[in-house]
């Protein structure tokens, strides 16, 4: 963890949760972007966990802008800075509800017109700053307060969406693995170019565990293969070092499961058909990654 | 240069002269040529700007927003469906104080589906924060266009500025246009809260209600202090490239007993009007509206007054009757027309005069 910056742009004075993963990520985050930085930020625990005007925790300029629009904001924002001949790193950071369902048509929009820009979904499977409604993100069986009974349907595979308009980088990260997200970071930022970046941020009131236990569970999806953590530079899939241990032998779901209230009413035939998915994605990143397919 | 254009290239015209950094925007009927245009000035590299063909006019609102936050000079076109699916983001342009010019070209809404001619688009943007200035002619769009640059990042104003031009009956059609080289006129572009890594705020952040509270007064007060911007920079224009431009345009009002009032290509049609009435001894006259925000003083005590509404307020009336009423306390005869590209005669107008009955509301060509 040496490489990285002493630096802070996030002030301790978030109004963030206890255990809040996406706030630790933004941490490192900012600590790979530097100081000559501008954040967009849509509707999302971020922009609360910002505070209230006229304080800011934040110590880069940071843009709030509608549910919809952050990519298209960050778009023109990259435009304009570029033509001033600012080198300035913009970077959209939103949460599943703004980049899989809401935000989903600015996305595709700015990756397919190839918008020099970061964009990074902070996933943390609802819609946590309104009190955990069901999102596109949200696992099969997760109870969440628009899922009383458990969603039945499967998390939307936004990263295939993303990889289908073939930018120059994306990964995913967990807030589990700080220094594995800030490298990604960097290397991003070293791109021209749309990049993505998927991070895994697991949430204490929505997910329903304790908040001591924020690493543990990120660390949990890891090692189930729950989560994958690779990067996708100009096509070519790597499989990143805590997820290259866990593939080899993956431990059960159901640790990872039990581990969370949100869960506690899922079907042992969902939990099975969780178990099948986890497989079926972890053999697939795998033939990728050796050029299979 | 004296030359012919549609009020889409005259708007485009100006647009390359005003040199905006960003152009985002989504083609929609009829506004369509205005960003074919720009689009193509940008592939001849006559205007050196940034052009962002976006997904959606949700989205270009947006980008202009993101790019006018980083300090440039910003720009889009919209129209109709295009305008109400960018509404949110009409509302976070003006609420996040940033000067970016759009031309409108007004037309209908669906079902059913009609492209013509219609201010309800405009009107429906009524309470966002935004200047609205409607123009009746091919040079008036050029021209009103240049000085919305200029009005819009005044920093007495700060807010932003739409130019309204009637689709078809005024996108479409061709007409004399002088363009002018602007010089000065409209300095070079600063926004003092612009985004500075060096000096790092947070833009839009929640608020809570008497702060807020401040910010609505703050766009209120600007939007006051814009008719003074608004009046000097006519009035500039006016000494600089000859042509003058009022809050309304008045034609033989002075001694008029009845005043027909309206908005856009109607105005221009209702002057004609007015020439037949005059012949027919009636002292009529036309106030056509430019300025709907900030909405002007109108002299209007003591006259008959006929309001052509290309527009309407379900379960209310006309909205610039409305306005009227409310703003002057005159009563007026409300004419309803022009709806979905309807044909509105100069006779028409003038029969709309010679039947008025004040107090009342017509809708032209329906027999209820």
């Amino acid at each position: 963890m040496s490489e990285i910056p002493k630096e802070e742009y996030l002030k301790p004075c978030t109004a963030a949760c206890a255990g809040c993963s996406s706030s630790l990520c933004l941490r490192y985050v900012l600590k790979a972007a530097g100081p000559d930085t501008v954040l967009v930020i849509p509707a999302c625990c971020t922009s609360v966990i910002q505070g209230m005007y006229p304080n800011t925790a934040f110590n880069v300029p940071v843009y709030n802008i509608a549910f919809a629009a952050a990519a298209a904001c960050a778009s023109g924002m990259s435009r304009a800075f570029r033509s001033q001949g600012k080198k300035t790193n913009v970077i959209a950071y939103a949460g599943d509800g703004g980049t899989i369902d809401i935000g989903i048509q600015a996305l595709s929009g700015a990756l397919e017109r190839g918008t020099d820009f970061l964009y990074i979904c902070y996933d943390n499977e609802a819609y946590g700053n309104t009190g955990m409604q069901r999102s596109g993100a949200t696992p099969l069986g997760a109870l969440t307060t628009t899922t009383p009974v458990g969603k039945t349907e499967f998390k939307k595979d936004i990263d295939a969406i993303v990889a289908a308009h073939n930018p120059p980088y994306m990964a995913t990260a967990s807030s589990a693995y700080p220094l594995d997200l800030y490298k990604k970071v960097k290397k991003a930022l070293s791109i021209p170019g749309p990049k993505f970046i998927h991070i895994l941020a697991p949430c204490p009131p929505g997910w329903r565990y304790d908040s001591d236990r924020t690493i543990e569970i990120g660390k949990l999806a890891v090692k189930t293969g729950m989560w994958v953590l690779w990067e996708r530079e100009y096509g070519k899939l790597t499989v990143s070092g805590p997820s290259k241990t866990a593939m080899k032998k993956p431990q059960p779901i159901d640790e990872y499961i039990r581990a969370q209230g949100r869960f506690k009413a899922a079907t042992p035939a969902q939990i099975a058909e969780l178990q099948q998915a986890v497989e079926k994605n972890i053999e697939r990143i795998r033939k990728e990654e050796e050029g299979i397919c | 240069m004296l030359t012919i254009a549609t009020g889409n290239k005259a708007v485009a015209a100006a647009v390359k002269e005003a040199k905006p950094a960003v152009v985002a925007a989504y083609p929609i009927t009829p506004q369509t040529e205005i960003i074919e245009q720009i689009a193509n000035y940008v592939a001849t590299k006559e205007l050196d700007t940034e052009y962002i063909p976006v997904e959606s006019e949700h989205s270009a609102m947006a980008a202009c927003i993101g790019a006018a936050a980083a300090g440039v000079r910003t720009f889009t076109a919209t129209s109709s469906h295009g305008l109400l699916y960018m509404h949110e983001m009409v509302h976070w342009a003006a609420g996040a104080r940033l000067p970016i010019v759009m031309a409108n070209v007004n037309r209908s809404l669906g079902p059913g589906w009609n492209i013509w001619a219609e201010h309800t688009d405009a009107f429906s943007q009524r309470d966002t924060g935004w200047l609205q200035v409607f123009v009746g002619t091919v040079q008036e769009a050029y021209d009103a266009t240049l000085m919305a640059f200029r009005i819009a990042e005044d920093e007495r104003v700060v807010l932003p500025v739409m130019v309204n031009l009637d689709g078809f009956s005024l996108s479409h059609i061709m007409q004399s246009l002088e363009t002018v080289e602007i010089g000065d006129f409209i300095p070079p572009h600063h926004l003092t809260h612009a985004l500075d890594v060096e000096n790092p705020m947070g833009y839009g952040p929640m608020t809570g209600p008497k702060d807020y509270f401040r910010f609505r007064w703050d766009i209120e007060r600007s939007m006051r202090d814009s008719r003074a911007v608004i009046e000097e920079t006519e009035a500039e224009f006016a000494a600089r490239f000859g042509r003058k431009y009022g809050p309304t345009e008045d034609y033989c009002c002075e001694d008029a007993e009845v005043v027909v009032v309206s908005m856009g290509t109607l105005g221009k049609e209702a002057e004609v009007a007015v020439d037949v009435l005059r012949k027919e001894g009636v002292k009529a006259g036309s106030m056509r509206l430019r300025w709907f925000r900030p909405f002007p003083d109108l002299d209007l005590k003591g006259r008959e007054v006929v309001v052509i509404d290309r527009d309407y307020s379900f379960g209310f009336g006309g909205v610039v009757a409305a306005s009227i009423r409310a703003k002057t306390g005159v009563e007026c005869y409300n004419v309803i027309a022009g709806l979905g590209g309807q044909e509105v005669t100069y006779d028409d107008i003038a029969e709309f005069v010679r039947t008025r009955r004040i107090g009342e509301e017509q809708w032209f060509g329906v027999s209820e």
